[in-house]
């Protein structure tokens, strides 16, 4: 079978829900983003606009910055020691990265997910869901929580799977529960933005497919970024697609960026095809 | 015959093999060895004086047969209750620096500090005292005393702690972080959590340590043979009671010098059995 036809196949065919969400806000634009770990410059000269109402998939060989890139959007890379990003990151209009800018606040409006499902060990899955708000905001009634906990455990499809042990420790569920728990946790406090950094890397097919509905269903109220290694992944559930990848240097660059059809059938660039045709081949 | 030599080279190996885990099992079999003659000869020798009077009645004086130690309990119990409270904040607030916030010079002084102090012989904690706090300050007291445990205690409570932080994995910081929680919030409410156990065991293991500790007392708290509850007074304690039973020359005291061996290692085996007890609780409860 031909490969690209292939992912043909798995296109969506184009979206309106983008235009029908035209002027909304929660909308992203990097410029000339650098980030870096103590000396080792990971990422350089990064151009992208992410759009509302759209998933955007970042993808490239391993190596390359997606982690790297994907943490410089909600100032979890500076977490790490040494490292730090320079350029601009705008969130409807304001930097993110202007000096005296809070990143605790920041990430509170920028949810992340990560590759490996980290529930809190030591809470229940109730409490995971509430973590947020238990951590950071004034307290609520139980009645709140009890509504919380149990529109987002909806909205993640994993409420019929757990309401019968909301008591029992995060850590209980099975890995695809678990990655839905944290996306449960990460948008129980509303975020705006939602980041996902190859949140199906550690599920099987089932599971995988599952998460993707859900990031379907959840791109009206969230924009949302994924990583993935997963070509089929992007082709299947993004709508843009962004392609990075490393110089010589191991230095890692923007290659190009556009609506997911394009990069996939049509791209500009060779090393572009040949990654995603290498991929599949 | 090439397949002989080969199956020949098979049993040598078997040999070898079942020689080296004999040998290795031989050794460990001496370490369970050792405990139980002690065990046994502590219990042997100690358990015959262990009457109510012991518990609840001070020595008498030298060369009588009966009396307890009674004040030494007491003086062991409220040194070690003084001393944990001023090593406990000190040693893990020490490790929550190291581990959760520390980086650069001031981090990497504190971390050599704390494993100088480890290193340093318990007598010479006691000297220290003894100059600066004793001579000046105090006079031989609980409260020297206790400050000497608690020197003593701090660095194996930091470095305990510090190893078990280490251990909670980065991605549960990260799930915290990304949430919008500031740093403290995280340490305190979710790596402190996840690992409580372990520090309480930390805890326990420093308390066990001071709980035994006879050479920094000898120059702080000095002892007494009265009851004492004033920790700015000479107090006794259950290491210099032993050794003060010990080095007599009468029978009975002998006896007495072992079965007070005897109720220092079950009071630390209590404690520590408290905090197995409490943890595993504390873990059903929350799963
Ligand atoms: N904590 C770190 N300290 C130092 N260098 C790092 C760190 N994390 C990543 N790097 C470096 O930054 C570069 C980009 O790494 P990054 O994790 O962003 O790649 P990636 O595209 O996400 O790879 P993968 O697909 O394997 O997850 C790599 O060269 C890597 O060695
Ligand atoms: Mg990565």
């Amino acid at each position: 079978m031909n490969p690209i036809r292939s992912f043909a196949d798995l296109i969506p065919d184009a979206v309106p829900a983008a235009e029908s969400r035209q002027g909304a806000e929660r909308s992203i634009a990097i410029r000339g983003l650098a980030a870096y770990y103590g000396k080792h410059k990971a990422i350089e000269g990064i151009d992208l606009d992410i759009g509302p109402g759209v998933i955007t998939a970042i993808i490239g060989p391993s190596g390359c910055g997606k982690s790297t890139l994907i943490r410089c959007i909600n100032r979890m890379h500076e977490v790490i020691a040494g490292a730090y990003a320079t350029g601009s990151v705008t969130l409807d209009g304001t930097d993110i990265y202007t000096p005296g800018s809070d990143p605790v606040q920041i990430r509170r409006r920028i949810g992340m997910v990560f590759q490996k499902p980290n529930p809190f060990p030591t809470r229940t899955v109730y409490e995971n869901v509430i973590a947020g708000l238990r951590l950071n905001l004034p307290r609520k009634s139980k009645a709140d929580y009890d509504e919380v906990v149990e529109r987002s455990l909806r909205s993640v499809a994993l409420w019929d799977e757990v309401k019968d042990k909301l008591h029992d420790a995060g850590t209980a569920l099975s890995g695809g529960q678990q990655q839905r728990l944290c996306i449960a946790r990460a948008i129980a406090i509303k975020p705006e933005v939602l980041l996902l950094d190859e949140p199906c890397s550690a599920l099987d097919p089932t599971a995988t497919l599952k998460i993707e509905d859900l990031l379907f269903s959840l791109k009206i109220d969230y924009t949302i970024v994924i990583v993935t290694h997963n070509m089929q992944q992007a082709a299947r559930a993004s709508d843009r697609t962004a392609f990075l990848m490393a110089d010589e240097n191991h230095v890692g660059h923007l290659v190009e960026a556009g609506p997911t059809r394009e990069i996939f059938l049509k791209p500009k660039d060779s090393r572009t095809e040949d990654y995603i045709s290498g991929r599949l081949g | 015959m090439h397949e002989q030599a080969e199956t020949r080279r098979f049993a040598r190996r078997r040999a070898s093999n079942l020689m080296s885990l004999l040998f290795v099992v031989l050794l460990a079999s001496l370490s369970v060895a050792i405990l139980l003659v002690i065990v046994g000869h502590i219990f042997a020798n100690g358990l015959s004086s262990l009457t109510l009077d012991f518990f609840t009645k001070i020595p008498k004086p030298y060369g009588e047969d009966g009396g307890g130690i009674a004040q030494a309990i007491v003086g062991t119990i409220e040194m070690l209750l003084l001393a944990g409270l001023m090593a406990i904040p000190v040693g893990v607030a020490t490790a929550i620096y190291l581990v959760e916030f520390g980086s650069g010079r001031f981090a990497k002084t504190v971390g050599f500090a704390i494993e100088l102090l480890a290193e340093l012989p318990s007598i010479v904690v006691g000297v220290f005292v003894w100059a600066l706090l004793v001579r000046n300050v105090t006079g031989y007291s609980g409260i020297a005393g206790s400050t000497a445990l608690a020197i003593i205690m701090i660095p194996i409570i930091a470095r305990s702690v510090e190893e078990i932080l280490k251990l909670v994995p980065n991605g549960l910081r990260e799930a915290a972080l990304a949430l919008g929680t500031p740093r403290w919030k995280v340490v305190l409410f979710v790596v402190v959590p996840t690992v409580l156990p372990g520090i309480l065991t930390g805890i326990m293991l420093s308390l066990a340590r001071a709980a035994g500790e006879t050479a920094p007392l000898l120059l702080t708290s000095l002892g007494n043979n009265f009851f004492n509850f004033n920790l700015q007074k000479p107090m006794a304690a259950m290491p210099l009671q032993i050794y003060n039973y010990a080095v007599s020359p009468y029978d009975d005291w002998h006896r007495k010098a072992w079965a007070s061996t005897l109720v220092l290692i079950a009071i630390v085996a209590i404690m520590s059995g408290a905090v197995k007890f409490l943890t595993r609780r504390w873990k059903h409860e929350s799963n």
